[in-house]
C-alpha cells in the first residue's frame, strides 16, 4: 500500500473555511430552528465574514513581509494581491449584509438561504482571487455566479427578479462555457493548466500558437462578461435593475472586482508573453466601455439603471489601469476597486431604503426634495454621488486621478483623455440627482404616496462606513497607498 | 481499446433484438385497425381530454435533485475504486465532500422540498 | 480500425445533432440529443477517457436528458408549423454565416497549430477510473472539496427557486 499525500497548507485557506462553516451553520439553523431566530442569521453572516477578514488580515505571515504561500500543488496562491481582493470581498459582503436585513423582512423574504448564498458567492469570489490554477479558477468563478443567479431572481413574486434570474443564468453560462474553450485550448496549447506553468510554458516554446491565441480571446470574453465590459455588457442594465437592490449592491461591487482578479492574475501571471496580442484588444474595450457607459447613462430615468451603466463605465475606468499595468497600473486598480465598493454599496444602501416596499420608488423624480425631507440621506447620496463622479475631496476622485497618472505614465495618453472626457461627461447624470434632491419640489402626488424611508440602524452603520471610506479614501490616501502598492501583483 | 468489442457486441446485439421484434411483428403480427381501436385507451370510455398534460413543477425539483445528486455520487466511483490505496488520507478528503453534501440533503429534507403535496 | 471507428461515431454524432437541430417535435429531439451524446461517449473512449465515457453516459444521457424531458413536459409546447419571417429569416442566415465562421477559425486554429509543445505520450493507464481518481483525490483534492460546496449551492438554488411554496411557519 503506499502513501499518497499531497502539499497541503490549510492555513491557507482558513478564511475560505471560515466562510464555509458559516454558511453551512446558516443552513442547519434555516434547518432546525424556529422562525422566531430567522432575525439571526445576518448577524451569524456577519461574524462569519467579520473572522474570516481577521483571518485574512492577520494572517501568520505578515501583510507587509510581502510573503506568497503556494499549497494545493500551485492550486492555491495566497500574496498580497489575493489578500487585499479577499479585504474587498469581504468588506462588499459585509456592507450588503447590512443594507440586507431590514430589506428581507419588509419584502417578506426567505431569511437563511439568502445568506448563505451571499457567503456562497464570496466564497468563490475568493477562490478566484486566490487560484492559481485554471480549473480552481473556473469553480470559484462558478460557485460565485450560480450564487449570483439565484439571489438575482430571490424576490420570486417580483417579473423583473424572475426576468433577471433567467438573462443573467442563460448569458452568465454561456459566457463560462467560453471561459471553458478557453482553458481547454490553453491547456491544448501548453499542457497545462497552472497559471505559473502556462506561463513557463508560453515562455519557453516561443508565443506563437493560434491555439493559445483563441484561448486568449475566449478569456477576455468570459471575463469581459463577469466584470461587464463592453461589447460583453448587455447584461448588465436589465440584471441589475430587476434584482433585488442590496443584491445589485452586491453584484455591482464584489463579482466586478473578483472577475478583474482571476482577469488581471492570468494574463499578467500566465499570458504576459501574449501581451502585444491582448493589449489593443483590451484598448479597444476600455475605451467603448467607458464611452459606452456613460452615454447610455446619460439617458436613464430608473436610478437602478443609471447606476447599471455607471458601473460598466468604471468597469472601463479599472480597465485603462488593467492596461498600464506595472506598478502604478495595478495598485491603481486596487485602489479603485476599493473606493467603488465603498461609493457604490453606500449610493445604493439609500437606494434601498428608499425604494419602499415592492421597490416602486427607484427613479430619479421620487428623489425630488430629498435634501428636505431627509437631510441626512440627501448628504449621504450626494457624497456617494460626487465620488462616483470623481469630485474631490472623495475617493472617487484619488482613484481616477492614479488610474489616469498611471496610464499617461504607461503612455496610454489617448485612453487616459478619453477616460478624463467621460468622467467630465458622467458628472451631468450623478449631479442630476443632486439637483433634483435639492432644487426641485417634490411633486404633491408624489409627496403623499411616499412612505418614509426606512433607516434601519444596520444600514445606517452600512452608509456611516461606506461615506468614512470615500472620505478617506479621498482625504488620506496616503496610507492607502502604502497598502496597495504591497499589493500589486509582480508581473512575472 | 479490445476490451470494448464486448461493448460492441452487446450493443449489436441488443439493437438487433429490438428490431427484429419490431420487424416481425409488422411482418407477422394481424393488422386490422379501425377508428375506435386506434383511439388511446382510457378504460373502455371514449378519451376527453387532450392526453398532453402539463406536469407539475414539482417534477421538475424532484428531477434537479436527481441530477445534483448524481453528480454527487459519481464522485464516489472512482473514490471506490481508490478506497485501499488512498488510505485515511482519501476517506477523511471524502468525508468532508460528503458532509457538505448531506448537509445540503438535511437542508433539502427539513425544508419540505421532497415532500409532494404543499 | 481505430480511423474508422472515430469516423463512423463522428458521423453519428453530427447527423443526431442535426436531427436535433431541425426536428420540429422536442422529444423526438431529445431523443436525437441522447444519440448525440452516446457517441460522444464512444468518441471519449477512442482517445482513451473511459471514465469520462461512462460519465457522460450516465450524467449527460442519463440524468441531464431526465432533466431535459421534464421541462418539455412542463412546457408542453405546442407543435406549430411555423414560418420564418422575413427578418428570422435574415437572422437566421447571419447565425448560420457566423457558425461556419466559428467553424473555418477553429479548423485552421487546429491545423495550423503545429505542436510547439511537444505532447507526452498517454501514460498506458490513461483515462482510467484508477488514473483519474488519482489525479482527483491527490491533486485535484482542493477543486474536488470546492465541488461539494458548488454542488450545495445548486441545492439551495433549487429550492429557492424551483419549490413552490417556501414557509417559515410550518417548520
Amino acid at each position: 500500500m503506499e502513501q499518497v499525500m499531497s502539499t497541503i497548507n490549510l492555513s491557507a485557506i482558513y478564511p475560505e473555511i471560515i466562510l464555509t462553516c458559516f454558511s453551512l451553520l446558516i443552513l442547519l439553523m434555516q434547518s432546525f430552528s424556529t422562525p422566531r431566530f430567522k432575525e439571526y442569521y445576518g448577524y451569524v453572516s456577519l461574524v462569519g465574514v467579520l473572522a474570516a477578514l481577521a483571518f485574512v488580515v492577520m494572517e501568520p505571515s505578515s501583510f507587509f513581509a510581502q510573503t506568497v504561500v503556494y499549497s494545493f500543488n500551485d492550486m492555491w496562491v495566497v500574496d498580497n494581491y489575493a489578500r487585499f481582493f479577499k479585504l474587498i470581498f469581504l468588506l462588499g459582503t459585509g456592507l450588503t449584509i447590512l443594507i440586507s436585513m431590514k430589506y428581507l423582512e419588509d419584502e417578506a423574504m426567505q431569511y437563511g438561504e439568502y445568506f448563505a448564498l451571499i457567503l456562497f458567492a464570496t466564497i468563490g469570489m475568493m477562490i478566484m482571487a486566490s487560484a492559481g490554477e485554471l480549473i480552481t479558477l473556473f469553480l470559484g468563478l462558478e460557485l460565485m455566479s450560480l450564487s449570483l443567479y439565484v439571489l438575482a431572481g430571490y424576490t420570486r413574486v417580483r417579473m423583473v427578479s424572475n426576468e433577471a434570474a433567467l438573462k443573467y443564468f442563460i448569458l452568465g453560462s454561456f459566457a463560462t462555457g467560453f471561459l471553458l474553450y478557453g482553458i481547454a485550448l490553453i491547456y491544448g496549447s501548453t499542457g497545462t493548466t497552472s497559471i505559473r506553468a502556462v506561463a513557463a510554458s508560453v515562455g519557453k516554446y516561443g508565443l506563437y500558437s493560434p491555439g493559445l491565441v483563441m484561448g486568449m480571446a475566449m478569456l477576455v470574453v468570459a471575463f469581459g462578461f463577469k466584470a461587464a465590459l463592453v461589447p460583453f455588457h448587455m447584461w448588465t442594465p436589465d440584471v441589475y435593475e430587476g434584482a433585488p437592490a442590496p443584491i445589485t449592491a452586491f453584484m455591482s461591487a464584489g463579482p466586478k472586482a473578483a472577475a478583474f482578479a482571476a482577469f488581471a492574475r492570468v494574463f499578467m501571471e500566465g499570458l504576459p508573453a501574449l501581451q502585444m496580442e491582448w493589449t489593443w484588444l483590451i484598448w479597444i474595450m476600455a475605451a467603448l466601455t467607458m464611452t459606452i457607459g456613460n452615454v447610455i447613462a446619460l439617458v436613464q430615468d430608473n436610478i437602478k439603471r443609471m447606476l447599471a451603466y455607471s458601473s460598466i463605465a468604471h468597469a472601463g475606468y479599472v480597465l485603462v489601469a488593467f492596461l498600464a499595468a506595472g506598478e502604478l497600473g495595478i495598485s491603481s486598480v486596487l485602489y479603485y476597486l476599493l473606493t467603488y465598493t465603498f461609493m457604490n454599496i453606500g449610493a445604493f444602501a439609500i437606494i434601498t431604503a428608499l425604494s419602499g416596499r415592492g421597490e416602486p420608488r427607484v427613479f430619479v423624480r421620487d428623489y425630488q426634495g430629498l435634501g428636505f425631507q431627509h437631510p441626512f440621506a440627501a448628504v449621504a447620496m450626494s457624497l456617494f454621488l460626487f465620488s462616483l463622479a470623481g469630485i474631490p475631496p472623495t475617493g472617487g476622485f484619488m482613484g481616477k486621478f492614479y488610474i489616469f497618472s498611471a496610464a499617461v505614465k504607461e503612455g496610454y495618453i489617448g485612453l487616459a483623455v478619453i477616460g478624463v472626457v467621460n468622467s467630465v461627461v458622467s458628472v451631468y447624470y450623478y449631479l442630476r440627482v443632486t439637483v433634483a434632491m435639492y432644487m426641485e419640489e417634490p411633486s404633491s402626488v408624489r409627496e403623499a404616496e411616499a412612505a418614509a424611508p426606512i433607516f434601519s440602524p444596520a444600514l445606517v452603520i452600512a452608509i456611516f462606513i461606506s461615506a468614512y471610506g470615500v472620505l478617506s479614501l479621498g482625504l488620506f490616501p496616503s496610507s492607502y497607498v502604502a497598502i496597495v502598492k504591497q499589493s500589486f501583483l509582480a508581473l512575472q | 481499446m479490445s476490451e470494448y468489442i464486448h461493448v460492441l457486441i452487446m450493443l449489436v446485439l441488443a439493437a438487433a433484438t429490438a428490431g427484429g421484434m419490431l420487424v416481425a411483428t409488422s411482418l407477422i403480427g394481424p393488422k386490422k385497425s379501425f377508428i375506435d381501436k386506434m383511439e388511446p385507451f382510457e378504460c373502455g370510455e371514449s378519451p376527453i381530454v387532450s392526453p398532453k398534460l402539463r406536469f407539475s413543477v414539482k417534477f421538475y425539483l424532484v428531477a434537479l435533485f436527481f441530477v445534483i445528486f448524481d453528480i454527487e455520487a459519481v464522485y464516489a466511483y472512482p473514490w471506490a475504486v481508490l478506497f485501499k490505496e488512498l488510505g485515511l488520507f482519501g476517506f477523511i478528503e471524502m468525508m468532508i465532500f460528503l458532509t457538505i453534501l448531506a448537509i445540503g440533503l438535511i437542508y433539502v429534507w427539513r425544508r419540505g422540498a421532497l415532500e409532494w403535496d404543499r | 480500425m481505430q480511423l474508422l471507428m472515430f469516423y463512423l461515431l463522428g458521423l453519428g454524432a453530427v447527423v443526431a445533432a442535426l436531427i436535433m437541430v431541425t426536428n420540429k417535435r422536442p422529444v423526438r429531439a431529445a431523443m436525437s440529443l441522447i444519440a448525440t451524446m452516446s457517441f460522444l461517449a464512444g468518441l471519449y473512449v477512442l482517445l482513451d477517457a473511459h471514465l469520462i465515457a461512462a460519465l457522460q453516459l450516465i450524467v449527460y444521457a442519463g440524468a441531464i436528458m431526465v432533466l431535459f424531458l421534464f421541462v418539455i413536459m412542463l412546457l408542453n409546447i405546442e407543435e406549430k408549423e411555423g414560418r420564418l419571417a422575413g427578418s428570422a429569416l435574415l437572422w437566421q442566415m447571419i447565425a448560420i454565416a457566423v457558425v461556419g465562421l466559428v467553424f473555418v477559425l477553429m479548423v485552421s486554429v487546429v491545423k495550423l497549430s503545429d505542436n510547439v509543445v511537444p505532447l507526452g505520450e498517454a501514460a498506458a493507464l490513461f483515462g482510467t477510473t484508477r488514473a483519474v481518481g488519482k489525479m482527483l483525490f491527490t491533486e485535484y483534492l482542493l477543486p474536488f472539496e470546492i465541488a461539494s460546496v458548488l454542488l450545495l449551492a445548486a441545492i439551495v438554488g433549487a429550492v429557492i427557486l424551483a419549490k413552490r411554496r417556501i414557509d417559515d411557519s410550518d417548520q
